[in-house]
């Protein structure tokens, strides 16, 4: 048995090794947010503000500059009209024109929007970029954030069970 | 050419050369009218990691998030936080990932200890190995 001492090393590098890999397929842009386990950060835009929050619910930060939330429009759609999910919208760092005429254009799949011209709500929901996605549960508590745009694969494994949770 | 234009030319070129010094993305119209506030603000600002170019700092960052968090660091140092509150208000929004230098809790134990503790390993190994040769 001591005679095999020798390889408790390798073995150690081995898992070492193994862990680090893993590490590598991470993609860095996602930060946990800590805001999933607390209520609902305190803010207030034109259009939107934390009174008027009510879960289960969904809140999508969005911006009619940004090409991915196009791209996950048709998906918040379907959420809203085929599985009645109440979904909130925040237009983050965007003109409220340019934010109506992209609510136009696509379809306004929000109970209500919030215009956050200078950001500011986005920094109370620690908001990196867009689009986010945050799901409360019926206390208004955050049960989950998604960062990027939703997949279908996205809403069906996390986001959904999240909500149902 | 004479020596002395010829040691300008050198002095010109080594100065065109030479490294910028760390500029701050910061501009005037950001700045707090009270320098001792607009001081803390700054060292502050050099703590707080940029989330979307997460290897500056917003000081540094030109990003427009940045901007925003130098504004809202601002925002909260005129309204009357410590540094430390100041920090926390952060914290609580972007979690622990907006610090630059991680804060020592046990789930970063093994981030600020492992590698004390592999070269304490690495010793008593290197210790045995070299007693057990004698």
């Amino acid at each position: 048995m001591r005679r095999l001492l020798f390889l408790v090393p390798l073995a150690v590098f081995a898992v070492l090794a193994a862990w680090l890999y893993l590490g590598l397929g991470g993609d860095p842009s996602r930060i946990p947010s800590p805001l999933v386990g607390q209520t609902v950060p305190t803010f207030a835009v034109d259009g939107l503000a934390t009174a008027d929050l009510e879960g289960p619910a969904l809140v999508n930060i969005f911006a009619s500059w940004c090409v991915p939330c196009r791209a996950e429009h048709p998906l918040l759609t379907h959420l809203a009209a085929e599985e009645s999910i109440v979904i909130y919208g925040i237009a983050y760092k965007d003109k409220p024109e340019a934010a109506r005429a992209f609510l136009a254009e696509l379809g306004n799949p929000y109970r209500k929007v919030g215009f956050d011209e200078d950001g500011q709500a986005g920094i109370e929901w620690g908001v990196t970029g867009v689009p986010e996605t945050f799901a409360l549960d019926a206390r208004g508590v955050v049960v989950f954030k998604h960062t990027g745009p939703l997949t279908p694969e996205t809403i069906r494994h996390d986001l959904l069970p999240a909500l149902a949770r | 050419m004479s020596t002395m234009k010829l040691s300008a030319a050198i002095l010109a070129l080594t100065l065109a050369f030479l490294p910028m010094p760390a500029m701050t993305a910061l501009d005037a119209t950001e700045m707090l009218a009270d320098p001792a506030l607009e001081a803390r603000a700054r060292a502050l600002a050099k703590d707080v990691r940029c989330v979307v170019c997460q290897n500056q700092s917003i000081d540094d960052s030109g990003a427009d998030l940045a901007r925003d968090l130098r504004r809202s660091l601002r925002a909260r140092l005129l309204a009357g936080d410590s540094d430390e509150e100041a920090l926390a208000y952060l914290t609580q929004r972007y979690g622990d990932y907006v610090l630059m230098d991680p804060p020592l809790k046990p789930a970063t134990w093994i981030l600020w200890f492992a590698p004390a503790g592999f070269a304490a390993i690495a010793l008593l190994l290197g210790l045995r190995y070299f007693r057990r040769r004698e």
